[in-house]
């Protein structure tokens, strides 16, 4: 027992470890910052600790390159002892920690602790943001299948909307002229090698603030923060009734990492790992690309947005908005810090987080996109036919024959891309319908080159049908009395 | 006495000491160094920009009797710039479609929106994107959905009873092939 003190003595004295602590984990905080809202910091360093030791036992076994990349994915996932299980942890690790960082985010936007004097930990803090996002990315096309080469291949297609450089910049992304090799390895320098340096010299730096400046005191409505005499007061809180942060102040950090690191190793465990989706071969084209989850609302951004705007997102509105973020602190000046007193930073944090989370489950949903098997897939439903006449079941089959239920569902089956059919009857008379049919508009193709006349007409005929058994169909206000031809009568 | 009479004036330029010059000379060793270092390094970084500049090569897509008339029909080329492990992803796929008896047209599989392959439906004659929904006419035109532009359509030319494209890189709206 004795020599174990004195080799601690010995290593205190060498390595001034009492004085490394005194000055890091064990530095005073006031109290009021030892609380379950400040947790979310060091539970995404947690997330990071975990990327690390996965992502550097993955790197033994997997290759970087287009023509093994799959084959050592399924290796792992199926020959290699515990490799689906760290292939688990590596993916939940990651949801996880952009999941952790954007509430750590929201969290220090909402108590307003980016204000003075900590204006540089949160431009630090929106860097290690981006890097995160930024490993997200490049992580997801290690899994290199068929939604990584894809994903690859919009973001090309983005960078490629710049004007004037965006040549350069898709040849410089993908290492030449096409997504091959040197994109996969390009992906994985900067997934292992570029982004996380960076993230560490960051996190770092965010540190380093968070000891110099002081964790942020829990904010009090009505107590103002006054540049200048702030320092003070801060120093004269902590220096009166601060705690150490370890062991005093960190018990409910070590209770939620831990309960993190948990969480994880269940999802990886009952879950897995997310399985790739068939090799990286971009001539089968038989494939539904779709982002992980964090990339989802900007998917669903593109796909929503008129097509105009595009262009003027990715040149603009992108960029300006991570300046934005970065500027928050120069921008919000007002002195105040607890949230109720800043009911403009709440409505932001609702209105941006709605936004997000209602375009991420248009992106689950991908209402415009067509279904591309529906027309073979999905049948018209028997009630939509019983009792219609020979002309109308032709048209039934034109309906199906011609890719129509790709975007046209019939009460709720079939596409969504275009309005559902099962009531167009009342909406359109048989003019409009074959109109409609013939020249397109409204962003429907124009299919009058490839319907022959007796095709629109079965066509027409059968949605003239498509009304509920109450409610009579849609008739010409200028038209004669009488129905139209081919419309039915409710019977 | 006046103080002032006693005290040594300044020198006009401070003497350049040993230590002050080697560690000038320092700076400018490594700054030397680095650009050494530094220079290739981006050179090598950006050769992607350079190195394919004109990359483009006429590649046999089939032989003509693989295309009938009237019809559209999936191709793939392999691309004639690859290294050696770059496996699947150096096979290309395209869309040829066959208007005349020596008349082609050749779309690159990117949807003109964001780069997703586009799948070709012959029963409306229409190609849809399964990413956020752009439909295309048989002849590439935009039909409908967020596509600012048509198919992109690949040069070719007939050797022979071969069909030739001119590939080797992934069109997209600052270059369109």
């Amino acid at each position: 027992m004795n020599r174990i003190r004195l080799l601690g003595q010995w290593l205190d004295d060498r390595l001034a470890l009492g004085r490394l602590y005194e000055h890091t984990i064990g530095h005073r905080i006031p109290a009021s910052s030892a609380s379950w809202w400040y947790v979310f910091g060091s539970a995404t360093l947690v997330c990071l600790i975990i990327q690390l030791v996965t992502g550097v036992c993955l790197a033994l076994v997997y290759v970087p390159s287009p023509d093994d990349a799959y084959a050592s994915l399924e290796y792992l996932d199926y020959e290699q002892p515990f490799g689906w299980y760290l292939r688990g942890l590596h993916y939940w690790g990651s949801n996880f920690m952009v999941a952790l960082v954007t509430i750590h985010m929201v969290q220090i936007f909402l108590f307003g602790a980016y204000k003075y004097p900590r204006e540089l930990t949160w431009m630090v803090g929106c860097a290690l943001f981006l890097a995160t996002i930024g490993m997200a990315f490049t992580g997801q096309t290690m899994r290199f299948d068929q939604d990584a080469y894809w994903g690859v291949e919009i973001i090309v297609s983005i960078l490629g909307r710049l004007p004037g450089v965006g040549e350069y910049a898709t040849h410089l992304l993908q290492g030449g002229p096409i997504v091959g090799a040197e994109t996969l390895s390009r992906f994985f320098a900067l997934h292992v090698f570029v982004i996380p340096g960076a993230l560490i010299g960051l996190l770092v730096i965010h540190i380093r603030l968070i000891l110099v400046l002081g964790i942020s005191e829990y904010p009090v409505a009505g107590k103002h923060v006054e540049p200048g005499a702030y320092c003070d007061d801060y120093e004269g809180v902590v220096e009166k009734t601060g705690i150490r942060l370890m062991p005093e102040g960190g018990g409910k950090d070590l209770v939620f990492g831990a309960l993190v690191l948990l969480a994880i190793v269940l999802c990886a465990a009952l879950i897995g790992p997310k399985i790739p989706n068939g090799p990286a071969d971009p001539t089968l084209i038989h494939t539904v690309p779709r982002p992980d989850f964090y990339f989802l609302s900007l998917f669903a951004a593109f796909a929503l947005m008129p097509p105009y705007l595009e262009s003027v997102v990715i040149v603009y509105v992108m960029p300006l908005a991570i300046v934005l973020l970065f500027a928050v602190p120069f921008i919000s000046r007002g002195r105040e810090r607890h949230p109720s007193r800043r009911p403009g930073a709440v409505i932001a944090v609702i209105v941006v987080l709605l936004s997000l989370f209602t375009l991420a489950w248009e992106g689950v949903k991908s209402p415009w996109s067509p279904q591309m098997d529906a027309w073979s897939g999905v049948a018209v439903q028997p009630r939509f036919v019983r009792g219609r006449s020979p002309l109308e079941h032709a048209g039934a089959t034109v309906l199906q024959a011609k890719q129509c239920r790709n975007c046209h569902a019939l009460d709720g089956a079939g596409g969504k891309r275009g309005p559902d059919l099962a009531g167009v009857a009342t909406r359109l008379t048989e003019d409009q319908l074959v109109r409609q049919v013939l020249q397109g508009g409204g962003n429907m193709p124009a299919y009058g080159k490839h319907l022959a006349p007796h095709e629109v007409t079965a066509l027409v005929a059968f949605l003239g049908t498509l009304h509920p058994e109450n409610q009579p169909p849609a008739r010409s206000a200028a038209s004669s009395s009488s129905p139209p031809t081919g419309f039915r009568e409710p019977r | 006495m006046e103080p002032h009479d006693h005290e040594p004036l300044p020198p006009a330029v401070p003497p350049v000491t040993r230590r002050d010059f080697l560690f000038k000379l320092g700076l400018a060793m490594n700054v030397l160094a680095a650009a050494l270092v530094g220079i290739p390094v981006v050179g090598y970084v950006a050769s992607a920009l350079v190195k394919d500049r004109g990359r483009k090569a006429w590649i046999p897509l089939g032989g003509l009797d693989d295309f009938p008339l009237g019809e559209t029909r999936l191709a793939s080329y392999r691309n004639p710039f690859t290294t050696p492990w770059d496996g699947v992803t150096a096979d290309v796929p395209c869309w040829v479609r066959r208007k005349a008896a020596g008349d082609f047209q050749v779309f690159a599989i990117n949807c003109a929106h964001l780069g997703c392959p586009v799948r070709w439906f012959p029963q409306s004659s229409l190609f849809m994107c399964p990413c956020h929904g752009g439909v295309y006419y048989e002849d590439g035109s935009r039909a409908s959905g967020p596509p600012p532009r048509g198919l992109f359509e690949y040069e070719f030319r007939v050797r022979g009873n071969h069909l030739e494209v001119r590939g080797g890189q992934t069109p997209n709206l600052s270059e369109p092939v």
